[in-house]
Parts: structure tokens; C-alpha cells; sequence
């Protein structure tokens, strides 16, 4: 082994020195991210698979992930951003819209689900058809009813921000920008929205006592509605055909996906946890109130098709004052923490975002 | 969270020392004789060549036939190749990695450093195994920015055929073959195997490469286990049975065209 000390190698040394030096004081720290974890509520199962498990959760890629939540660049015309119909405020769905609006005037064609507790559902979508939280952003950004943009021009436009170098570097240990890392941060936003702490989650922890009107609810919903909307997270995230008639868009539903006809105009249950603030309801937003959606299931189901959920085939016979209790207790699942929560507020902890707009 | 966190510029003392370390690292690095022997590897390429009527396939300008005689153009043709495996008598090595084939680029070659031996077949999955289907945003060949992503029913297209017909009776002639699923039944992903003929096993040679050139014959796409005429099938955009029908064909697809060693 024999080390030649030339002058050409010494150049070389004060050169790559001058390099080195200056790529790595590059201005935004070094690659120190703080790892977060996602909050299993007390009593709460297990989410069914891990989908963070090739998604570091870092606080880092959370707050990317929310920047890029509120960012209006993600659209075509620069204006809808993920939040234009994810509200935090009516529960992360679009408040009193049956529909949502996306670029151009456009409206989507179904009523855009509420944002909580994803970890724990294993299909994504009123169908079903997205199979990891990561990959559903590219339907609402690429559909030309919502977001109407390509992947290339998210990415040029974004990779144009500072603020999004050194956010992606921080998150991910260089600030190179892709599209993996886009959907890999927005997933660590959406998929540790957790609402887990309503009235009747403080009734089951002792902490609240439900009214007697609200007990009387509960009981009503425990024999007649708890088995597709099973606690604690008040879905069974099944798909099932609850009635309504064929729509305007003759959306059938779980068929697209799978091509059965067996699951035609099958739905996926959505959680009632938050309902008094996710109006109006079902997959096309055809229904305004919550005693309109339980006089559907008492009196409007249709009960002809062939793929109607068995447990409905006789609709479910409820009396009027059980009606109300059961409205009553449904309004104990609203998380007021959870829609106040400035963890998941744009322009908290420092950021800047994209201001709210009105434009509904 | 305190937002310096994400704000801070550090320029303390030990990133000078740190690059000095470095320095002297690459210094040393480049005058030091290197006194451990290369591990013995040779080079595999594998070279995906695509025709149709016996010639390459040019896109959009040239017009071919079909066994039912329907004329066609190409405008998009990719697929995807991966869980490439190759044997031989002792050994099997699967070598992993996921690959686009567009016909729109003029190199479609896929280069592996391979264990000398002389083999015997090669194996390889067209299309995306499930796992991979459903394991979240991916990037590389599997990135959506291919375009080979179903956004509203998660999954890759496996294999796409674009181009126009006077046969089509769809919208502009068209021609649009999306063929994907990954799920039970529906899975078209299929495997391709390849037997080398004894006249001709390619050899891997230590720093040495060895070319496999791949024929991706269109003729076979529409005739072959299923019948696949433009005028009933110009439009296959979801997975299911029509997916099925043209994937039967996949595995008549290839064929060895050429092997030869480049010492």
C-alpha cells in the first residue's frame, strides 16, 4: 500500500473539500427527523393492516403532508386543493354539498366522504377501488371533475418552491421530489386523522354520562342499526346495497370495480362517528338530513333489487320516538376536538399555505 | 411542534471537519491500489425487440395486419417485465426488479450482472405481481407517472396497446387495449418461459457480457389460445373476463431472436 501525495491529487483534495463542504452546509440543517406514531384509541382494534409499514411516520412528513393537503398547486387552475372538499370543519367532507366542485365549474359525481380514522379501512372510495391510502390521491388530482392536473405539473410546480425543497429534505433526508414521496407525505396527514373523542367516547371512557334521551338512542342503535355500523368505529367497511334507487350518473357502485353483477349498487357503509356534520348523505349526497336518512331506512328502501342487503329486506321498522332518540344519540359522535383540532389546521405550527377560500 | 425545527441552519465546526474527513477519504481513496479482487460477475442483457408482419414496429406511421386480416396501426405500446429468473442446472437466481417496455424508446434493454455458468431457460412475469399492486405509491419503472396506473381501480396496466383500425368500430377507429388485474380470477400478470435450445445455451463470462435479444411478436397477440379481432374487441379498459380473453395470448409472445456473446 503506498499513498502518492502529488500536487494534482492535493488539488483535488482542496477542491472536493470546497464541494463537499458546500453541499452539506446547504443551508437546511442536517436530516433529523422526529418520529411520530399513530394513536390506537383505548378499546379500538388493531388497524387491519399497517399502512405505514414502508412510511416512516416522521412529524416532518406530517407537516409536508399537510402543506401539500392545503395546496391549491395541486390542481389545474390552481385553486382546489385536497381541503376544497375535505373541510376540517365539516369532519374533512364538504359541508352542506350533495356534490363537490372542481376545476372549471365542474362537480364530482359523488358526495366526498368524510377524512377520519383511514388506518382502519382497508378499501378506499364509496366502491372500494383504491387499495392504499398512498395511491388514492392520484384519482381526485388526475380526475378532470376535481383537481383536473397531471402528476408532471404537481411536480414542476411544486419542485419551484423552496419551501417544499427543504420541506421534502426534511422529511425525507434530500430534497429530491417525486411523486412516491408526494403521496408517501400526504398519507401520513390523512392516515393519522384520528377522531376518537366524542361524547360517547367520553361516556365509554367514564369520563360523560349520556343524557337519558341519548341512552335510549344508544339502545335503539345497538339492536337496530350496529351491525353494518359496528363500534367503536361505527363502520364495517363492508359494501352493501341500502335501497336507494339507480342515479343520474347510473353509478352502480362496488360493480365497477369487481364486475359482479352481485355487487351492483353496492356501497361502502360509511361511519357514522361526525354524521351531524358530513350532511347531506349517501353516495350521491341524495339525502339532506339525518331523520331523512332514517325515514329512508324505515319507510323508502326499495325493496326490488335483487342485490338489496338481506338485513334490510323488511327496512327497519323503527316508531317515531325511537327516531328521535336514535338522532339524538348520533349527534353524541360528533368530535368537536377533532374538527377544532389545529394539529390539522393549515397556518398552524408556522406554515404558510394556501389561504381558505369560499368559493362554494 | 416548534417550528424552528424544520428552519434552523446549522453551520456548526463539525461540518467542516466532517467534509475534511471526506476529503481525505476520497484522497486516499483514489492513490490507494485496490488490494481486493472483483467479485466474479458477468453481464446479462436482455433486449426487447417488438414486431408485427415480421419487421419492427415503428409507431403511428406503418400499417399492419393481422391473422384476420384487419389493418392496424401502433401509436403506445408498453408492458411491463419483471421477476426476471434465470437457470440452469445447479441454480436458479430470481433478480428482482420491475421494467417498462415502451416501444416508444429506442433502447428497451434490461442489463443484470449474472454468476458465470451456462444457462438454460429464462423466466419472467409479464406484468406486476399482486404484492406489488397493492404496497402503496411506488417509483422507478412502477411510478403512476408512467401512465400505467388505474387511479379509480387500483392496479397497473399491465400491458397497453394503443392505435387506430379501419376495423374499429369504437370512437376515431381506435384502438385501445388497457389490459391489468391483479386480484384472483382476474389476474392477467402471466408468466413467460423460455427455453434456450441446447444448440445454443448463452454463456455468462466473468467481465464479460452476454446479449439476449427478445422477440415481441404482435402477430401472436391476436391469434393464438383466444381469437382477438379489432372489429369485436377494440376497446378493453377494466379488468375481467375480456382482460383474460387477450392475456391468454400473452404467453405465444416472446421468443428468443438472438443470442450472442460480447467478450
Amino acid at each position: 500500500m503506498k499513498i502518492k501525495i502529488t500536487i494534482p491529487v492535493m488539488l483535488f483534495f482542496i477542491v472536493s473539500l470546497i464541494i463537499i463542504g458546500a453541499a452539506y452546509d446547504d443551508g437546511y440543517g442536517p436530516y433529523e427527523p422526529h418520529p411520530i406514531s399513530l394513536e390506537i384509541p383505548p378499546g379500538w382494534p388493531k388497524p387491519p393492516t399497517n399502512i405505514f409499514a414502508n412510511n416512516k411516520l416522521t412529524e416532518e412528513g406530517f407537516q409536508l403532508g399537510k402543506k401539500l393537503f392545503y395546496d391549491g398547486r395541486l390542481s389545474k387552475d390552481g385553486e382546489v386543493s385536497c381541503a376544497s372538499c375535505h373541510q376540517q370543519f365539516a369532519a374533512f367532507a364538504t359541508f352542506d354539498h350533495d356534490l363537490s366542485h372542481g376545476v372549471h365549474n365542474s362537480f364530482s359525481t359523488r358526495n366526498a366522504p368524510a377524512l377520519f380514522n383511514l388506518a382502519w379501512m382497508p378499501e378506499l372510495h364509496w366502491d372500494g377501488g383504491i387499495n392504499h391510502i398512498e395511491v388514492q390521491p392520484l384519482f381526485p388530482i388526475t380526475a378532470k371533475n376535481e383537481m383536473g392536473e397531471s402528476l408532471d405539473s404537481v411536480l414542476i410546480k411544486i419542485k419551484k418552491d423552496t419551501v417544499y425543497k427543504r420541506m421534502f429534505k426534511a422529511a425525507f433526508g434530500d430534497a429530491a421530489i417525486n411523486s412516491q414521496r408526494m403521496l408517501k407525505a400526504i398519507a401520513q396527514f390523512t392516515g393519522t386523522l384520528v377522531s376518537a373523542n366524542s361524547k360517547y367516547d367520553k361516556v365509554k371512557r367514564g369520563e360523560a354520562v349520556f343524557t337519558p334521551f341519548e341512552e335510549k338512542g344508544y339502545g335503539v342503535f345497538k339492536e337496530k342499526c350496529a351491525s353494518c355500523h359496528k363500534e367503536p368505529l361505527f363502520t364495517d367497511n363492508s359494501f352493501r346495497n341500502n335501497g336507494l334507487p339507480l342515479n343520474r350518473f347510473f353509478d352502480i357502485g362496488r360493480q365497477r370495480i369487481t364486475q359482479l353483477s352481485s355487487d351492483s349498487l353496492k356501497f361502502k357503509v360509511p361511519s357514522l362517528r361526525n354524521a351531524q356534520l358530513t350532511f347531506p348523505y349517501m353516495h350521491d349526497g341524495s339525502i339532506y338530513s339525518i331523520p331523512q336518512v332514517i325515514e329512508h331506512y324505515r319507510t323508502g328502501i326499495i325493496t326490488s333489487q335483487p342485490t338489496l342487503d338481506s338485513l334490510l329486506r323488511n327496512r327497519i321498522p323503527l316508531t317515531n320516538l325511537e327516531k328521535n332518540e336514535l338522532v339524538y344519540f348520533i349527534y353524541t359522535l360528533t368530535d368537536s376536538s377533532f374538527t377544532k383540532n389545529p394539529r390539522y389546521t393549515p397556518g398552524g405550527n408556522g406554515f404558510v399555505t394556501t389561504p381558505g377560500y369560499d368559493k362554494h | 411542534m416548534n417550528k424552528n425545527i424544520l428552519y434552523q441552519k446549522k453551520r456548526s465546526p463539525l461540518c467542516l471537519i466532517l467534509a475534511c474527513i471526506t476529503g481525505l477519504l476520497f484522497m486516499v481513496s483514489f492513490s490507494v491500489n485496490n488490494k481486493y479482487p472483483p467479485v466474479k460477475t458477468g453481464t446479462l442483457k436482455i433486449i426487447f425487440t417488438n414486431t408485427a408482419n415480421g419487421k419492427p414496429i415503428t409507431l403511428r406511421d406503418s400499417v399492419y395486419h393481422n391473422y384476420f386480416g384487419e389493418t392496424y396501426s401502433i401509436s403506445k405500446l408498453k408492458y411491463y417485465v419483471s421477476n426476471i429468473t434465470i437457470k440452469n442446472k445447479q441454480a436458479s437466481s430470481n433478480m428482482g426488479g420491475y421494467y417498462l417496455i415502451n416501444a416508444a424508446t429506442d433502447d428497451n434493454t434490461i442489463e443484470l450482472p449474472l454468476q458465470p455458468g451456462i444457462y438454460s431457460s429464462l423466466e419472467f412475469l409479464l406484468g406486476v405481481d399482486s404484492l406489488r399492486n397493492c404496497s402503496g405509491a411506488q417509483t422507478g419503472a412502477l411510478d403512476p407517472m408512467n401512465d400505467m396506473f388505474w387511479t379509480w381501480n387500483s392496479g397497473y396496466v399491465m400491458f397497453k396497446l394503443e392505435g387506430n383500425s379501419p376495423a374499429s368500430l369504437a370512437d376515431l377507429k381506435r384502438i385501445e387495449h388497457h389490459l391489468g388485474g391483479y386480484k384472483g380470477t382476474n389476474n392477467v400478470a402471466t408468466k413467460i418461459k423460455i427455453n434456450f435450445s441446447d444448440a445454443a445455451l448463452p454463456e455468462i463470462k466473468t467481465n464479460s457480457t452476454t446479449e439476449i435479444v427478445i422477440e415481441t411478436n404482435l402477430d401472436n397477440y391476436w391469434h393464438g389460445i383466444s381469437d382477438i379481432k379489432i372489429a369485436e374487441i377494440p376497446v378493453c379498459m377494466t379488468t375481467g373476463d375480456l382482460a383474460k380473453k387477450i392475456a391468454a395470448n400473452f404467453q405465444n409472445l416472446f421468443s428468443i431472436k438472438n443470442i450472442r456473446s460480447i467478450p
